[in-house]
């Protein structure tokens, strides 16, 4: 990174100063601050966790973002890659992965398969992409995104950092962040927001039935 | 050779042993003998006992919906060598109940509950039948024929709706949920008690009362969530202090239903689909599918073909071995210099995967007959250089790093040891079965494709414990090494496809069992065709997970952080495990 | 003797270390930052620093490399696309995942379908990028695009390709795949030579 990036614009240092002295805003440095030490969280899904391993590796050393340090405590991390496909085994576990992770925190879909379900989306136990669940900050599409993609979309998140204003993200208002209610497995997937759109479809199918053997049996 | 001396090639009549109770399987392109479910458990035995069919490879459940049955096809091997013994049982489907195999053959343990999870076949007399991919509570079982999923369109792909329909629409705004869900009618989420992991507790072993009043059994889960588990891979194991009593693996978190997709899919859409099974060798499962499928059409790939295939799966197994290595040491807590190294070789080769067909790990490469594209001089020169020049160099580079240094031989030396018998019994497969001292290799038991023409050695190791498991690696990517160099001495010019190119294959009503030797052990693909463009039944053997069936025998008695580095030296990849 | 095999280990890390260095001074100016050097640090006989720097550098993918596919169409002479596609259905039939959606076009005047297709989706989320829908297209119309940067911050407005989005130039083909390009040209030529042959003996 360099100085140019943290000086506001529209400031003028003076040539004998340059590389000492910057000109900032608070908000400017604090994203700054942020965007170049993002710790990715140490958690592969599936094949997509191969090339974000390949990333993490050295052809393309995320230490260069400042994430070199990955780690598997939720607790200690700030990106979520979500880097395969998310089953509905394993939904409930990301759910609560992500509710524990500290904030600010920031959640990568990597791959077809989180994004949207990929190519395994029509399968019984596949997820439709995270965002079902979690709030999904940059997609990457690709089955795998090669590791420059994947660079390519955490550059991307930075970008996106930088632009944020601290007025209005959510971490910085008062009260404490809502948790994401956890998923339930039951016959199928169930998420709590849902229960009653699910009580109300499956009686309507319970009565359509009923009616239809009703008239099987007249 | 003396009339009375059994070959090992050759397969004893059943009919004649035990008649009245085996039946030659004559449906056309079907091999192998039906036995009645009350027969199976003598038939098996004196097979095992008397024929030395002593390793169990595959257990496959088939719902054949039009006739009303339900089958249950084993493979049976003679870890000496020789094509397999088919067996199949057959059961109607309203009452789907057999007697099952683990007390003869451990390695059936997994496969069942699978079968039960998947099909609802009940084995009797199984020890833990539980669900092993799905969650318990989980209505329905899925590769049912008559079972449909949420996003269901159509039986067969391709669907009309795409073309030419031109019917546009995302799955997600047909279901009534927004969702890939469904519920049974009249299910009331509020009344719903999940059913909690007891269920899996209460099977582990615990400490008895009386070897030891003073220690405590706690119990430990590590997963799904776990930097060692090597992806969504969950253990329960009972400890005793340090030392590990009982230990369950939990999988199922990466399950995308490939059995399921795959009979829906056309024979040649399944293969990008099996990239993703092993996704670091992806090109070794196109190998396997692609011998299953052309043994059924019964086409032969020309010779150029040929020798393509054998260096892309030999390159395949050592970037396996290699990462294996790197990631074990990673384990036993080298963070990651070791792994470092071994991604720097691999990048290499996946540099040559991605030149010729066009990605780094989903290669996609095999067709039917054939592969996709040639590789061209200058890449066959790369390939060269790799395997004359650098990677032995690597490999000797690893030898010194880590052979020799104390702390791996500390922690290795020993640890996790699995017997001849055992590994045998569990049906393990690939450089676990060898390390343990059983010399089978597919490449050399029951040769394909042109192994039979290139020289190389079985490695093999006696000690069966996790040092072993790591000189295995070592020693095979010499072998590989030695592969590849005959290979690219004799690739042959020529075509790279016989016939044409064609995205619907003819493949004739019948069935086949192509395995190859993958970098985890036999990989197999159990292909049923009825004559349709899509395949009726689609079964993977999947080697990483019949190999986690011996973790238990590998991790009992050892401390709990050992059991990590055990994992790490079976060398599994969930994608497999979990399909 | 104890001890000996951890020197050992260290003594194959601490060359790894010396020999970047090393590298660093043969290749000098060289190294970073050119094409050559991004090259050499691809090359069997690497040693030293592996890393390729993205995005400053970029390590150049080969022609066969795959990622999203993407319709070609050859500029008209008053610049209007033609798209090549017939919208035969052959890759919406022979993709795996089913991602590819065709709407046919029908001539208004006489309602009969014209080989240009109408709409022509592909959810990118679903695409497996497997490359059939390229490898088996008997107009040569769909092709695997080499682009990967393309993250986006929000799938459902940009993860289904429209036409309008899948739609690229003859000449980016060309560009992008050179050797397949020539290949399928001169194949073309020489169908289209063939035909004219034919016809003319006819
Ligand atoms: S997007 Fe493709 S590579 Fe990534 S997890 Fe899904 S199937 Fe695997
Ligand atoms: S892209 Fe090719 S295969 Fe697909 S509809 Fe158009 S012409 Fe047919
Ligand atoms: S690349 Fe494969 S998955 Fe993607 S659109 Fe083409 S055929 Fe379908």
């Amino acid at each position: 990174m360099n100085e140019n990036e943290m000086t506001s614009p529209g400031y003028e240092i003076p040539p004998e100063l340059r590389h000492q002295v910057t000109i900032t805003t608070l908000e400017r440095i604090y994203n700054w601050g942020r965007a170049n030490s993002l710790w990715p969280m140490m958690f592969g899904l599936a094949c997509c966790a191969i090339e974000m391993i390949a990333t993490a590796a050295s052809r393309y050393d995320l230490a260069r973002f400042g994430m070199e340090v990955m780690r598997p405590s939720p607790r200690q991390s700030d990106v979520l890659i979500v880097s395969g496909t998310v089953t509905k085994k394993m939904v409930p576990q990301i759910v609560r992965l992500y509710n524990q992770m500290a904030e600010p925190r920031y959640v990568i879909a990597m791959g077809a398969c989180a994004s949207g379900g990929g190519p395994f989306k029509e399968g019984y136990n596949v997820v439709s992409g995270i965002d079902k669940f979690i709030p999904v900050d940059v997609y990457i599409p690709g089955c795998p995104p090669t590791p420059q993609a994947l660079l390519n979309g955490l550059i991307a998140l930075q970008k996106k950092i930088k632009r944020q204003s601290l007025r209005d993200l959510p971490w910085y208002q008062k009260g404490p962040a809502e948790p994401i209610p956890v998923p339930v497995l039951g016959p199928d997937l169930m998420d709590p927001r849902k229960f009653a759109l699910i009580r109300e479809v499956t009686h309507r199918q319970a009565v359509q039935d009923q009616q239809e053997g009703e008239v099987a049996h007249e | 050779m003396s009339e009375a001396v059994p070959r090992i090639a050759q397969i004893p009549n059943l009919v004649d042993l035990f008649p009245d109770k085996v039946q030659p399987d004559t449906r056309p392109g079907y091999q192998g003998y039906l036995v009645g479910r009350e027969h199976l458990l003598e038939v098996v035995q004196r097979l095992r006992d008397e024929y030395g069919y002593d390793y169990l490879s595959s257990v496959t459940g088939v719902d054949y919906l039009p006739e009303g049955k339900m089958e249950v096809v084993y493979h049976l091997y003679k870890t000496l060598g020789g094509p397999a013994l088919v067996l199949k049982v057959q059961m109607p489907r309203e009452d789907p109940r057999v007697p099952s195999l683990v007390p003869l053959y451990r390695g059936a343990e997994f496969q069942e509950r699978e079968a039960w999870d998947l099909l609802g076949i009940r084995f009797e007399g199984h020890p833990d039948l539980r669900r092993i991919l799905m969650w318990e509570g989980f209505a329905g079982f899925p590769l049912r024929k008559d079972w449909r999923e949420p996003y269901f369109e159509e039986e067969a792909k391709p669907f009309k709706s795409r073309w030419p329909e031109g019917f546009v629409f995302r799955a997600e705004d047909r279901n009534p949920f927004g969702d890939n869900v469904q519920y049974p009618p009249g299910f009331d989420p509020e009344t719903w008690t999940p059913p909690d992991d007891e269920a899996i507790y209460r099977v582990l072993k615990r400490a008895s009362e009386e070897d030891d009043l003073h220690a405590d059994t706690l119990v430990v889960n590590l997963g799904p969530q776990h930097p060692s588990t090597h992806g969504v891979f969950r253990m329960v194991v009972s400890l005793s202090e340090e030392t590990i009593l009982d230990l369950k693996p939990v999988m199922g978190y990466l399950h995308r239903n490939h059995e399921k997709i795959g009979e829906r899919n056309t024979f040649l859409q399944n293969m990008p689909f099996t990239d993703r099974l092993d996704y670091l060798c992806s090109m070794s499962n196109n190998f396997g599918y692609a011998l299953a499928v052309e043994k059924l059409m019964g086409v032969k790939p020309p010779e150029r073909a040929e020798y393509i295939r054998v260096m892309m799966a030999e390159l395949t197994r050592f970037l396996n071995h290699i990462f294996a290595i790197g990631f074990l040491l990673n384990d036993l807590g080298a963070y990651f210099t070791p792994a470092l190294y071994a991604i720097e070789e691999r990048e290499l080769i996946l540099d040559i995967f991605e030149a010729v067909s066009g990605s780094r790990m989903m290669c996609n490469y095999f067709r039917f007959g054939g592969v996709a594209r040639d590789v061209s001089p200058d890449i066959l020169e790369k390939v060269r250089r790799l395997v004359y020049d650098r990677l032995p160099r690597k490999v000797d580079e690893m030898d010194e790093f880590l052979t020799r240094n104390e702390i791996v031989r500390e922690r290795c030396e020993g640890v996790g040891v699995l017997t001849a018998e055992q590994a045998i019994a569990n049906s393990a497969s690939g450089p676990v079965l060898r390390a343990s001292g059983v010399p089978y290799d597919v490449r050399r038991a029951e040769p394909y494709s042109i192994y039979d023409r290139l020289e190389f050695d079985v490695a093999v190791r006696y000690h069966g414990d996790i040092y072993d498991r790591y000189l295995i690696r070592l020693d095979e990517m010499r072998q590989s090494l030695r592969i590849l160099q005959q290979v690219v001495r004799d690739i042959p010019e020529g075509p790279i496809m016989t016939g044409k190119p064609q995205y619907q294959v003819r493949v004739p009503p019948g069935e086949a069992y192509g395995r190859v030797e993958g970098p985890k052990g036999e990989l197999g693909f159990y292909v049923v065709s009825n004559g349709k463009p899509n395949p009726w039944r689609y079964h993977v053997r999947a080697p990483s997970f019949i190999n986690l069936t011996s973790l238990v025998d590998m991790a009992r008695g050892a401390k709990v952080a050992d059991v990590v580095a055990i994992l790490g030296s079976i060398d599994i990849v969930l994608g497999e495990v979990d399909r | 003797m104890t001890g000996w095999g951890i020197l050992k280990s260290l003594w194959v890390t601490f060359k790894h270390l010396v020999v970047t260095y090393i590298e660093d001074l043969r290749y000098g100016k060289r190294r970073y930052f050119t094409p050559e050097g991004v090259e050499a640090r691809r090359s069997s006989d690497v040693r030293g620093i592996f890393t390729v720097q993205y995005p400053e550098e970029k390590l150049p993918v080969p022609e066969a490399f795959r990622y999203l596919p993407f319709l070609i169409y050859e500029e008209g002479p008053d610049g209007e696309k033609q798209m090549r596609c017939t919208s035969c259905g052959i890759c919406a039939k022979v993709c795996p995942p089913q991602c590819i959606w065709i709407v046919r076009k029908n001539d208004p005047q006489t309602g009969r379908p014209i080989p240009t297709p109408a709409a022509f989706y592909i959810d990118v989320d679903i695409c497996m990028n497997c490359g059939f829908c390229a490898e088996f297209c008997p107009f040569d119309a769909i092709k695997m695009d080499h682009d990967y940067e393309i993250a986006s911050y929000d799938r459902l407005s940009e993860h289904i390709y429209d036409l309008e989005k899948l739609a690229k130039p003859v000449t980016y083909y060309a560009s992008i795949r050179p050797t397949d390009y020539a290949l399928e040209e001169a194949a073309r030529a020489q169908k289209g030579s063939a035909k004219k042959a034919e016809t003319t003996a006819g």
